[in-house]
């Protein structure tokens, strides 16, 4: 028991020296600490969104939407190539994730196999002998295409947020196919929500002049058309309220290189430019058009159906259509950062505004001092000198938590300082075991110097085996927990192994030194 | 030298034994009209489980004018609207039902509903859960409580015997379903910080009763022919000093919490309390008495352990 190696002594001090140099910086300020010399640990504890205010968003792409989209894309495709190869078919249409028809003649099955096999390398195609047939996507093209989604969506989004100028956001992906956005320090998100709600896919369409709206509500919907609806503006509007427009796109969004907000006479606008190969486009597909109008079509409303006067050659243009200054700006700006490739629901959404984190850090403060404190005079008072040894003991027990928090980049939440103050009341439950070990061994008749040896020997076990069910349930709380849950488990955890280290080795190479140096001949519990 | 104040001198001489059949009732009847109270009341979910919105709001200048608020926000047809004052009388938590028709909708109601309420009120807290999340969340919190329950079990049943792995089980569900009871019966809102309470009282109340097995173990070793009865308040009044010592700390802890936390912790701290007091109750009178009933055999034990440190102390 006497007996310390001194290497051993040195590893404590230096893991506890360790931890009061890792956790003073959470005592100074940002500014402060700047100041200091490289060589100084500066690391603070990362603060949760519920502590210094802020956005947390849940979104979910909505994958199956995406999906649902290129088969309606596909179904042409479909149409073309039996029409091509002559073959007859009824009940062509998407169902769920495929598209559905029948042959009519079961002689034509294999042609018809052969004909939509050429269409896409990631269709599967089946037909049955009864000439049922069903056009979907593979399970690995689906797998592949919801990884890219989710890729390029999260690549999209951050484009986004970091045009509005929002500073340190984290945009990570959560499971399959969800992200989780975190913005410190906004505590309106709606304008950002209103951003990120939009999936921005801009296309430029010929309107069909030969066809009547009419005609087309009444079902004679020409081939190759869709009807689409106008821009609801806040402005009054002016012009039909749905257009009849081809689905052959001119030209697509994503040849865009720049978009700004500009202003036509008093009008808010967008100006644009294309890159090399959409101007080309642009301007072939002007250039056989003179004379027509063209929709410009966002997320499938059409937002403005000018008359194309001339060739548009230059590659650049503006679109006009009742904006405000904001909406023209916000326009502007998903342009620029492109479209998502699907669409995009929130799921959750937690924001907390400045005044209310202020006022949980302080509870949570006030409360984890006060409690600690209670706690340092408990054990003063029930253990004396011992109880003092076992507070030193807590202090490093603090320290040591804090600076791991800091070290690991681990993030603090409010349930998290809950977590720091329960620890530190179970933290002591170590020394509290040890101590009744030892007052039992004096009661026992043992002398001072075995009745601490078998104290600490004995205790030992005890106290691990009744920290590891803790530890069971933190673990189990981060693995399926969220959010703040997690942020508990975390300090629960770290708070469980800590206080091992500092209730066990710390108290004991305290009352090692303190039975050297003293001689003391009684415990004085 | 600093000696303490207070001393608990002798080893208390309680005969815990006589008492744990009416322990037994008690807790029976504390489960049972848990269960009930569960089944017919139900839990006040929070948004965190059903989804739905809550919105803390502070009145600038305050106080607030919960009446008026309450009929701009009637007047919007969002379903059910609660209102309740929160903490100082500027603050008010609104609370929005799910709103039916997927996560779209929830965040509809928001607008609808900041748009209604109009200026001079300052947004402190804004909460949208949809019902996706809702239910994955429920579904989790579930495992986890179970997971725990099983984990700990298992554990205990790896260090000692699997009769201490029973006893460990029947006290921590004790303990589990008594805090949902408790919640049920006040009506306590049931959020996930809740739930990471409940999970924590289950490792807590685990761990005074992995200390009182030890000393049962202990025991066993070094008097066998004691009765099991006997052997068993020996070991309860042996470690009562420090069972009482510990739940003090933490007790000081969660109450400091529980006055100084906040709101929002306010749940997590009731539930805290609770689980502390009734976990210790439980190791005294649930999961030692177990033990007499599913009676480890001795020489298991005391092979079991052959390996561990033989005893030191001389028998009394």
């Amino acid at each position: 028991m006497l007996y310390f190696a001194n290497w051993k002594i040195l590893l404590i001090c230096a893991i506890c020296a360790l931890g009061v140099l890792l956790s003073a910086p959470n005592l100074f300020s940002p500014a402060f600490l700047d100041r200091l010399p490289d060589f100084v640990p500066r690391r603070q504890v990362a603060l949760g969104l519920d502590l210094r205010g802020g956005s947390y968003l849940l979104l979910e792409v909505d994958v199956a939407a995406a999906q649902r989209e290129r088969l309606n894309s596909i179904i042409d495709n479909v149409r073309n190539a039996l029409l091509d190869a002559n073959i007859g078919y009824t009940g062509l249409a998407v169902k769920g994730d495929a598209i559905l028809f029948a042959i009519r003649e079961p002689g034509r099955i294999d042609d018809a196999r052969q004909a939509l096999a050429k269409i896409d390398p990631d269709l599967t195609v089946t037909i049955g002998p009864d000439g049922a047939g069903t056009v979907g996507f593979s399970a690995v093209a689906t797998d592949q295409r919801r990884r890219l989604a989710v890729d390029q969506s999260i690549e999209i989004i951050r484009r986004r947020i970091d045009e509005t100028g929002i500073k340190e956001p984290t945009i990570e992906r959560e499971g399959e196919d969800r992200i989780l956005v975190q913005l410190p320090g906004i505590s309106d998100p709606e304008h950002v929500k209103e951003l990120l709600g939009r999936t921005a896919k801009l296309t430029f369409q010929l309107v069909d002049t030969g066809a009547s709206l009419e005609d087309a509500r009444s079902g004679r919907l020409p081939p190759g058309d869709q009807v689409l609806p106008a821009e609801a503006a806040k402005a009054v509007r002016i012009g039909p309220e749905s257009y009849v427009v081809r689905r052959r796109v001119m030209v697509g969004g994503d040849t865009l290189v720049d978009a700004q907000p500009s202003f036509q006479g008093n009008e808010p606008v967008v100006s644009f430019r294309f890159d090399a190969d959409g101007a080309k486009r642009f301007a072939e597909a002007t250039r056989e058009n003179v004379g027509k109008p063209f929709a410009i079509v966002l997320d499938n409303k059409v937002i403005s159906a000018p008359v194309i006067r001339e060739p548009i050659l230059g590659g650049s243009g503006i679109i006009s259509g009742s904006f405000t200054v904001q909406s023209a700006s916000d326009l502007a700006l998903l342009l620029r950062a492109g479209a998502l490739p699907a669409p995009i629901t929130i799921l959750e959404e937690r924001t907390v505004g400045p005044s209310l984190g202020a006022d949980s850090i302080h509870a949570g403060a006030t409360a984890c001092f006060v409690g600690v404190a209670l706690v340092v005079v408990f054990m003063i008072l029930f253990y004396g000198l011992f109880g003092v040894f076992a507070d030193i003991a807590l202090f490093f027990n603090l320290c040591l938590m804090l600076g791991s928090l800091s070290l690991l980049g681990a993030t603090l939440t409010l349930p998290g300082i809950a977590g720091i103050a329960l620890t530190m009341g179970m933290a002591v439950d170590a020394n509290v075991l040890i101590y009744e070990r030892i007052r039992e061994e004096v009661r026992a008749g043992r002398t001072m110097l075995s009745s601490l040896d078998a104290g600490f020997t004995r205790a030992f076990g005890t106290i691990v085996d009744s920290h590891v069910t803790t530890l069971v349930a933190g673990a189990l709380m981060f693995w399926l927990g969220s959010g703040p849950v997690k942020g508990f488990a975390v300090t629960l955890s770290i708070g469980v192994l800590t206080s091992l280290f500092s209730a066990i080795l710390v108290t004991r190479l305290q009352i090692v030194t303190w039975v050297r140096r003293w001689k003391p001949r009684a415990i004085p519990i | 030298m600093l000696r303490p104040l207070i001393v608990i001198r002798r080893t208390p001489k309680i005969d815990f034994m006589k008492w744990h059949k009416l322990g037994f009732a008690f807790s029976a009847l504390l489960t049972l009209s848990s269960i009930v109270l569960f089944l017919t009341v139900g839990l006040n979910y929070g948004i965190d489980f059903v989804g739905g919105t809550q919105i803390e709001v502070r009145a600038t200048p305050g106080p607030a004018n919960l009446a008026e608020m309450r009929q701009k926000l009637d007047a919007l047809h969002i379903g059910d609207v609660s209102l309740q004052g929160f903490g100082p009388s500027s603050d008010v938590l609104i609370r929005l039902s799910r709103q039916p028709g997927g996560d779209a909708a929830q965040e509809r109601a928001v607008q609808l509903a900041r748009q209604a309420l109009g200026p001079g009120l300052e947004y402190r807290r804004i909460e949208v859960v949809g019902p996706t999340v809702g239910g994955e969340l429920i579904r989790a919190g579930v495992i986890a409580t179970i997971l725990a329950l099983v984990a700990i079990a298992f554990y205990i049943a790896f260090r000692f015997e699997w009769q201490f792995g029973v006893g460990g089980m029947i006290s921590t569900l004790h303990d589990v379903i008594t805090t949902v009871g408790l919640f049920a019966l006040f009506h306590l809102e049931f959020n996930l910080t809740t739930l990471a309470a409940i999970l924590t009282v289950a490792g807590y109340s685990v761990n005074d009763t992995v200390v009182i097995y030890d000393r049962i173990r202990e025991s066993m070793r070094k008097y066998r022919t004691m009765p099991f009865g006997e052997l068993i308040n020996l070991a309860l009044n042996e470690t009562l000093s420090r069972t009482i010592l510990t739940v003090s700390t933490v007790a000081l802890a969660v109450l400091s919490l529980l006055f100084l936390g906040g709101e929002v912790l306010r749940g997590f701290s009731i539930a805290m309390l609770w689980g502390v007091v009734i976990g210790t109750y439980s190791s005294l009178f649930i999961a030692a008495p177990v033990i007499y009933y599913v009676q480890p055999k001795r020489a298991a034990v005391a092979r079991s352990t052959e390996g561990a440190k033989a005893p030191v102390s001389r028998a009394r």
